[in-house]
């Protein structure tokens, strides 16, 4: 953590906070009341304001200022939330991200334009569009003489850097100040932590004062404190029915309690302020995760060899020790794995966005649901689907969802649903897009198949394949191009990034009812446990998390007799020689092995020679020059320092009959 | 590589690595050589392309192994004491690839002079002129100084 650049630090940091306020502005669209959003969104952007003034962004710090200005007049109630505000909100958040990242991109008018929106709509002329919410615009020009302020800190509030005494001080300037602190939850000498907070304090404030400028003292701690706020009796005390919601009211000062109240808030606030709070997380590099990736696959491999010599070796000891060198560095590994690990809501989270420009666009008004954001995945994983999905939302809701009126005629409600949910099942991972649209129309996919010479009139296909001629490029059913689909670019794009992903897609529809695609992948890219075979003089690792079960090949099926089909407890499974596929050219072993591996909701059987038994496999991809090469999805160093290639099993059996097997269907 | 690479020097000479491959002597610039080794054993791929149809270990990352005698219209031929791997970098689409390269036998590494390059001729050579950048006389011999980049791609 030597030479980090400051201001690449305040960009990442800033990247998070947009993203906070961007779900946060989101939010408010459908809770517009809900304060704690409100302050949430706030404090995102006087962060950024102040960050981006000290690294120097001064362009940001003075754009944001004015949004803040602009937004600090919701906060106080005086203007509503409405969606447009919403809207020219994420405008504003978008702008900021481009003043940041690319600044001379811009031209000043686009930021003075935003604003001069932002401004009518926050309402110099608190008309028409500024309602000023009922209740408070009889309260907001009453100033009380003075206050009676309580409030008491989370005891951990110290670890995290805050001083009350500067708030305090902080107070001070404000008008004369009384301070009593409140001692009742202080602990024996004993029993006392000093870096626990445990008192709190009663403050009377004199001078007119507003509560929002004592409320702005507290800004920055105000989820991690109770704080009662009441006008001086002085004042009358008719005009404040009950103290705005921002206010608890007067809750007890018992400080391990205090932090309750605000938990909601503190779920969706700030990043900066989650890194805080839970003081254990580090923000470490994604190189150096994926060079510790690295080095663990190489110790991986070099353990295979280890163990390899030990199983040769007569000495118990070089035995438990290679053992205990096994335990460890598959623990290692899961560790590793588990570090790379991040839950996918991360990524749901930027779709909001996405569902919430193009429903406006469109016209079709849309629900987006999100399930299941806890799921894990590789973070390298979660990147690459970023892509794939942008292009399946896209479609669900330009091609999927139908327009109002044919909803309204189809019985539907007028707003369209569009879900997007991820679980683990097995070793993979399920991501799914579905949508309660029209759903597909595989007459009218074939048709179009036919007419650009994908299949042939004619030919007997089942819908799941008729379907999969959806991700084939140039393939587009749309009759009218739009701005955002219809050009047959994008699907094929998702197919291309699953498979590269080593995923696969599934495509089910109900006519009149919508359209599911589920997205199926491993959990990592780096390590699989694998199934280690031999083909002729090959030896070939068949991924572990695809094989159901070896049986020996009955004698029977020796001989090729034009059919390769097994019979496995009544069910019919077909098989294919590998020895044939990868063109072995020595004496086959007199008793042949089956594998049998699915491939989605298919059964298949691939026969070796022999069955070496499992292995750890670190996954090395294939060079870029073998790019034309389908059938393998990587290659590994096995003990013995040679390279074995990992069958990639989708891609031999479903995918598109790649060319060894075409060939091999030829040939039988 | 570019014909501009780093290793040509200011007087136009250039430092080459100097292999014969079947029955042509090759020239590659030096600077895109990252080692010799001597044979290891190689996995083929099934399916590959005919030129890189094996991969082959070094130093714990999986490489194709290129055989280009094929690229050049000559027949494959066995593994002899004097065949070495020369392991080089090419870059494709902007990403260095890494790629082991069997060569007969490896000479020496040398310099040539840039500025004595001759076209290669229409007729009289059996290659694919793509494939080659230009022909240059060194000592008594013309030495084929190969586009390694369009002979794998």
């Amino acid at each position: 953590m030597t030479a980090l650049d400051p201001t690449d630090v305040f960009r990442a940091e800033a990247a998070e906070l947009l993203a906070c306020l961007e779900t946060t502005l989101l939010d408010l669209g459908d809770r517009p009341e809900d304060r704690g959003l409100i302050d949430t969104a706030f404090r995102a952007l006087h962060t950024i304001k102040g960050s981006g003034a000290m690294f120097g962004f001064e362009q940001v710090a003075a754009f944001t200022h004015d949004f803040e200005t602009a937004f600090d007049r919701v906060r106080r109630g005086e203007v509503r939330v409405s969606v447009d505000l919403v809207n020219v909100s994420l405008s504003a958040k978008d702008h900021i991200r481009t003043l940041i990242e690319d600044p001379d991109a811009t031209a000043p008018v686009i930021g003075e334009a935003i604003l001069a929106e932002l401004g009518r709509l926050v309402g110099g002329g608190a008309g028409t569009a500024a309602a000023p919410l009922p209740g408070e615009a009889a309260q907001a020009p009453e100033v009380p003489a003075g206050w009676r302020i309580g409030f008491s800190f989370d005891p951990d509030i110290l670890r995290n850097g805050t001083n009350p005494l500067a708030l305090l001080d902080e107070l001070r300037d404000l008008g004369a100040c009384t301070v009593v602190p409140r001692l009742d939850a202080l602990p024996d000498l004993e029993a006392l932590d000093p870096e626990a907070l445990a008192i709190g304090w009663d403050v009377t404030l004199l001078g007119a004062v507003s509560r929002e400028a004592i409320e702005d003292v507290f800004l920055f701690v105000r989820d991690e404190m109770s704080l009662s706020l009441a006008p001086l009796a002085a004042a009358p005390e008719a005009p404040s029915p009950e103290p705005a919601p921002v206010s608890e009211p007067s809750p007890p000062p018992v400080p391990a309690l205090a932090a309750s109240p605000a938990a909601p808030a503190a779920a969706r606030a700030t990043p900066r302020r989650t890194e805080e709070r839970a003081a254990t997380t580090v923000r470490v590099e994604a190189q150096r995760l994926d060079a510790l990736m690295d080095r663990v696959g190489e110790l991986v491999i070099a353990q295979a060899r280890l163990s390899q010599l030990a199983g040769l070796q007569e000495d118990p000891a070089i035995k438990a020790i290679s053992e205990e060198i096994e335990r460890l560095s598959a623990r290692l590994r899961d560790t590793t794995i588990g570090i790379r690990m991040v839950p996918i809501g991360s990524l749901f989270g930027r779709f909001r966005r996405l569902v919430h420009d193009l429903s406006r666009d469109l016209g079709k008004p849309v629900d987006f649901v999100t399930e299941g954001e806890e799921t894990e995945l590789d973070k390298t994983m979660i990147e690459r689907l970023a892509d794939p999905l942008v292009h399946l939302i896209r479609n669900a809701i330009d091609h999927g969802i139908e327009d109002p009126a044919r909803r309204g005629a189809a019985a539907k409600a007028a707003t369209g649903r569009i879900a997007l949910t991820a679980e683990h099942v097995g070793a993979q991972v399920l991501v799914s897009v579905s949508d309660d649209g029209a759903g597909l129309d595989a007459a009218r996919i074939r048709a179009k198949a036919e007419e650009k010479g994908l299949v042939q009139p004619g030919a007997v296909l089942t819908d799941q394949q008729i379907y999969q001629f959806l991700f084939a490029p140039g393939f587009s059913t749309a009759r009218e191009i739009s701005a955002l689909s219809g050009r047959g670019v994008g699907m094929d794009v998702v197919k291309k990034t699953i498979e590269s992903l080593r995923g696969t897609i599934d495509v089910s529809t109900d006519p009149g009812a919508g359209t599911t695609v589920v997205l199926r992948l491993p959990l990592t890219l780096a390590i699989i446990e694998g199934l280690l075979i031999r083909v002729g003089d090959g030896r070939y690792v068949v991924p572990l998390s695809a094989v159901e079960e070896c049986v020996e090949l009955p004698e029977s099926e020796r001989s090729e007799r034009g059919r390769d089909f097994l019979d496995i407890r009544g069910d019919l499974v077909p098989f294919l020689r590998l020895r044939q596929l990868f063109g072995a050219t020595d004496a086959p072993d007199p008793h042949q092995k089956v594998i049998v591996v699915s491939v989605g909701e298919a059964r298949v059987g691939l026969v070796a020679d022999q069955i070496i038994g499992n292995h750890q496999t670190v996954i090395k991809s294939l060079s870029k020059l073998q790019a034309d090469v389908t059938t393998f999805s990587g290659a590994t160093i096995l003990g013995d320092g040679t390279a074995a290639l990992i069958i990639d099993v989708g891609q031999l059996v479903t995918g598109g009959r790649a060319d060894p097997v075409r060939e091999f269907q030829e040939v039988a | 590589m570019s014909d501009a690479s780093a290793t040509v020097r200011g007087d136009g000479t250039l430092q080459v690595v100097m292999l014969r491959i079947g029955s042509e002597t090759f020239a590659l610039d030096a600077g895109m050589v990252r080692e010799i080794i001597d044979p290891i054993p190689a996995t083929r791929v099934a399916g590959a392309r005919s030129h890189l149809d094996r991969i082959v270990n070094v130093r714990g990352n999986v490489v194709p192994l290129a055989d280009i005698r094929e690229r050049f219209g000559m027949k494959p031929a066995a593994t002899t004491p004097d065949t070495r791997f020369v392991v080089i970098e090419v870059e494709i689409d902007g990403d260095p690839v890494v790629v082991a390269l069997v060569a007969d036998k490896v000479f020496e590494v040398r310099e040539i002079d840039f500025g004595n390059q001759q076209p290669v001729p229409k007729v009289g050579a059996p290659w694919k002129p793509e494939y080659i950048k230009g022909i240059v006389k060194c000592d008594d011999e013309f030495v084929i100084m190969p586009d390694i980049k369009k002979t794998l791609i």
